[in-house]
C-alpha cells in the first residue's frame, strides 16, 4: 500500500490543567488527500476572538486523513466574505475547496461559513452554527463537521467527546488512576474520577450526557454511572465477584452488566428506573464484553463456552444465543457501528493481538492494526475510525485507524499510560 | 481461684475455733485441750491449702507448656507458609494448579486450619487479551485456589476471592519474563 506519511502535531497551547492531554500524531493518510484551504475567519465582537476557529477545523480536516490542507502561508489571499474570494487565487496554488467564515459574538457566538469549489468557481454550501461562547471549539468543530459530511457524504465526528483512563505511576511505584473526559482532539481534558484504585470498562450513556465505569474503590470491583454536568455519581452494583462491562441500551433504559455473584460471570440487564435485575447468560464459562446492537434487539458478547474466547449474539425476545466469529482462536471486546454491521474487536493472530473489523453480513473479518497488543477498541459514532489502546514501550498509548484501514494516527499523552478509550455518540448542541 | 477459695474456708475454720475457746473459759484444761485442738486442726488446714496450690501450680506449668507448644506449632506453620510464598504462578490462558502451587497452598491451608484468620485471594492476569477478559479470567484463577482450600477443609466463608486482572501488575515490561510472574494469585 502506497502511504503519505505526514505528522501533525495539535494541541500546542498547554491548559494548566492535571490531566494528561493527548496530542495528535497522524501517522498514515490516504494516497492523494483532497486539497483543502480553510481561510482565517473573521471576527465580529469585542477584543479578540476566544479561539481561532479556522484552526480548529483545518486540523479536524487533517485528522481525518482525507483532507491535505493548505498552510495559511501560502494563502495568497485571506477573505472572510464571498465577494473577497478570487478563485485564481486558490487555482494557482492548486487548492481543490476554499471555506471562509465570520464569527459574531452577541449572546450566543454565531458562525457564518461557506465551502467553496475553487475549480469551478463555485459556492457549495453555505451553513451557521450558533453556540455558547464557552463552547467555542466545539462550535469550530461542528462546522468541520458539516464541511466533512458535504464533501465526503459521511457525518462528521469531530464535535464529539472521548471517555479514557489514564494511569501515571508514583514515585513509590503505586499507579494512580485518572479517568478523563476530552474532546475528540485529544483538548479540553476534565477528570471526572482520580485515586490508586483501578478504574477500567468506561462507557457512554445514549444521550452523551453520563458515563458508567467499574472502581475498585471499595476494594472491591463496583459500577458506578456518573453525570458529567454536575459530577452527581451513583453506585450500581457492588455484588460479591465481578460488577463489570457496563453498557447502556440504546434506548437509555437499561444496562447490560456482567455480575458473577451466581456462580460464573453471566450477562445480566439492569433496569435503570426498577432496579430489578435479569439475568441473560447461564454457562459455567466466562460470559462478559456485552454490546448492544444498535437497534437494541440483540446484544454481543464474549464467551469461552467452546473452549476459547469467541463473540456471540443473544437475542432478547427469545433468549436464543448462537455463535458470530469461527476464525482464529481469540476474537473478544466487540463494539458494533452505528450501521449495525461492522464490528470492531480484538482478534489473536500468531500470539499478536489486533484490532480487528467483522463485517456481520459478508462474514469476512479484516485485520487493521500491525501491533501486538491492541485492545478496547471503540467505533466513531459516523462509523469512519476505530480508536483503540495499544503498547508502545512500557507504556499504553491510544491510536485510531479507518474502518477501511486507510488512515492512522496516534493520541500519545505527554506522560504515563492512556488506555480504555471510549469514543461518544454524536451530541446534540448544548 | 481454687487456691483462694481453699485459704478462705481456713481462715473461716480458725476464726470459728476461737469462738469456741471464748466461750468455755471457765475449764484450763478444757480450754489448753481445746486450743491444741484448733491448732491442730489449723495446721491440717495450712497443709491442705499448701497442697491444692501445689497442684495449681502444676497444672500451671503444664498450660505454659502446651502454650509454648502450641506457639512454636503456630510458628512453624508460619514460617513454612512463608517460606512456601504467597504468589501462586499460572500458566498462559490456565487456573489449573500447578503441583508447585499446590504444595504451597497445603502450607497457607495448615496455617488458616491452625487459627480463625479470614484470607483474602487476589487473582491477576498478564497483559495480553482484553481487559474484561482477563478480569473474569483471574476471579477464574483465584477461584481454583479457594475450591483447592476449601476441598483442603478451609470453611468457605473465611475466604474472600477478587480479581483485579490486568490492572496490578508486579513486573512491568511485555515479554514472557514480565507475564510468567504477573499470572498469579496472592494470598493476603
Amino acid at each position: 500500500m502506497l502511504l503519505r506519511s505526514c505528522a501533525f502535531v495539535f494541541g500546542l497551547f498547554l491548559t494548566t490543567t492535571s490531566a494528561a492531554q493527548l496530542e495528535i500524531q497522524v501517522t498514515r493518510g490516504i494516497d492523494n488527500p483532497t486539497s483543502i484551504a480553510v481561510a482565517p475567519f473573521a471576527w465580529d465582537g469585542l477584543g479578540s476572538a476566544p479561539t481561532d476557529f479556522a484552526q480548529i477545523v483545518d486540523s479536524d480536516l487533517a485528522r481525518s486523513g482525507q483532507f491535505s490542507p493548505v498552510s495559511r502561508r501560502d494563502m495568497l489571499s485571506l477573505p472572510a466574505a464571498r465577494e473577497e474570494i478570487f478563485y485564481r487565487d486558490w487555482r494557482a496554488i492548486s487548492t481543490r475547496y476554499l471555506v471562509i467564515g465570520r464569527v459574531s459574538q452577541g449572546t450566543q457566538l454565531r458562525v457564518d461559513f461557506s465551502l467553496h469549489d475553487v475549480e469551478r468557481g463555485v459556492e457549495l454550501f453555505s451553513g451557521q452554527v450558533v453556540s455558547a461562547e464557552s463552547e467555542a471549539r466545539m462550535a469550530a468543530h461542528r462546522v468541520a463537521d458539516s464541511i466533512y459530511e458535504k464533501l465526503t457524504g459521511i457525518p462528521g465526528a469531530f464535535a464529539t467527546r472521548l471517555i479514557y483512563v489514564s494511569v501515571t505511576r508514583n514515585p513509590d511505584g503505586k499507579d494512580f488512576y485518572r479517568l478523563t473526559v476530552a474532546d475528540a482532539d485529544g483538548r479540553r481534558p476534565i477528570v471526572l474520577l482520580e485515586g490508586r484504585d483501578p478504574i477500567l470498562a468506561p462507557s457512554w450513556s445514549p444521550d452523551g450526557k453520563e458515563v458508567a465505569y467499574v472502581s475498585f474503590e471499595s476494594s472491591r470491583p463496583a459500577i458506578y454511572r456518573q453525570v458529567l454536568a454536575t459530577g452527581k455519581r451513583e453506585q450500581l452494583t457492588n455484588f460479591q465477584g465481578l460488577n463489570n462491562s457496563p453498557v447502556w441500551s440504546p434506548d437509555g433504559k437499561s444496562m447490560a452488566l456482567v455480575l458473577s455473584k451466581d456462580g460464573s460471570p453471566d450477562i445480566y440487564l439492569l433496569d435503570l428506573e426498577t432496579k430489578q435485575f435479569q439475568r441473560l447468560t447461564r454457562h459455567y464459562g466466562i460470559d462478559t464484553e456485552p454490546t448492544w446492537m444498535p437497534d437494541g434487539e440483540s446484544l454481543l458478547f464474549t464467551s469461552d463456552r467452546g473452549g476459547r474466547p469467541q463473540i456471540y449474539r443473544y437475542e432478547l425476545a427469545t433468549g436464543k444465543i448462537e455463535r458470530v466469529t469461527f476464525e482464529g482462536r481469540y476474537n473478544a471486546r466487540a463494539r458494533v457501528a452505528e450501521d449495525g454491521r461492522n464490528v470492531a474487536l480484538v482478534h489473536q493472530r500468531k500470539g499478536r493481538f489486533h484490532i480487528a473489523v467483522f463485517d456481520l453480513v459478508t462474514e469476512r473479518l479484516t485485520v487493521l492494526t500491525e501491533t501486538s497488543l491492541d485492545e478496547s477498541p471503540s467505533i466513531a459514532p459516523n462509523g469512519s475510525l476505530v480508536i483503540y489502546a495499544t503498547k508502545r514501550g512500557e507504556r499504553s498509548v491510544l491510536g485510531a485507524v479507518a474502518v477501511d484501514g486507510g488512515v492512522k494516527f496516534s493520541l500519545p499523552a505527554r506522560s504515563g499510560s492512556v488506555q480504555e478509550p471510549a469514543w461518544s455518540p454524536m451530541l446534540v448542541e448544548q | 481461684m481454687t487456691t483462694k477459695n481453699t485459704l478462705g474456708k481456713a481462715a473461716v475454720v480458725v476464726l470459728l475455733a476461737t469462738l469456741v475457746s471464748a466461750c468455755s473459759s471457765n475449764a484450763a484444761k478444757e480450754e489448753a485441750a481445746a486450743q491444741a485442738a484448733t491448732e491442730r486442726a489449723a495446721a491440717e488446714q495450712a497443709a491442705a491449702a499448701e497442697a491444692v496450690a501445689a497442684e495449681q501450680r502444676a497444672i500451671e506449668k503444664e498450660k505454659a507448656m502446651v502454650m509454648q507448644e502450641q506457639r512454636e506449632t503456630k510458628r512453624r506453620l508460619m514460617d513454612a507458609a512463608s517460606s512456601a510464598g504467597t504468589v501462586f504462578l499460572f500458566d498462559y490462558d490456565s487456573s489449573t494448579l500447578s503441583d508447585d502451587a499446590r504444595a504451597a497452598i497445603d502450607a497457607h491451608v495448615a496455617l488458616l486450619m491452625s487459627g480463625s484468620a479470614n484470607a483474602r485471594l487476589e487473582g491477576h492476569t498478564d497483559e495480553r487479551g482484553t481487559r474484561e477478559y482477563n478480569l473474569a479470567l483471574g476471579e477464574r484463577r483465584a477461584n481454583a485456589v479457594r475450591d483447592y482450600m476449601v476441598a483442603s477443609g478451609v470453611p468457605a466463608y473465611r475466604l474472600e476471592t477478587i480479581s483485579y486482572g490486568e490492572e496490578n501488575p508486579v513486573a512491568y515490561g511485555s515479554g514472557e519474563s514480565s507475564w510468567s510472574q504477573n499470572r498469579r494469585v496472592e494470598i493476603k
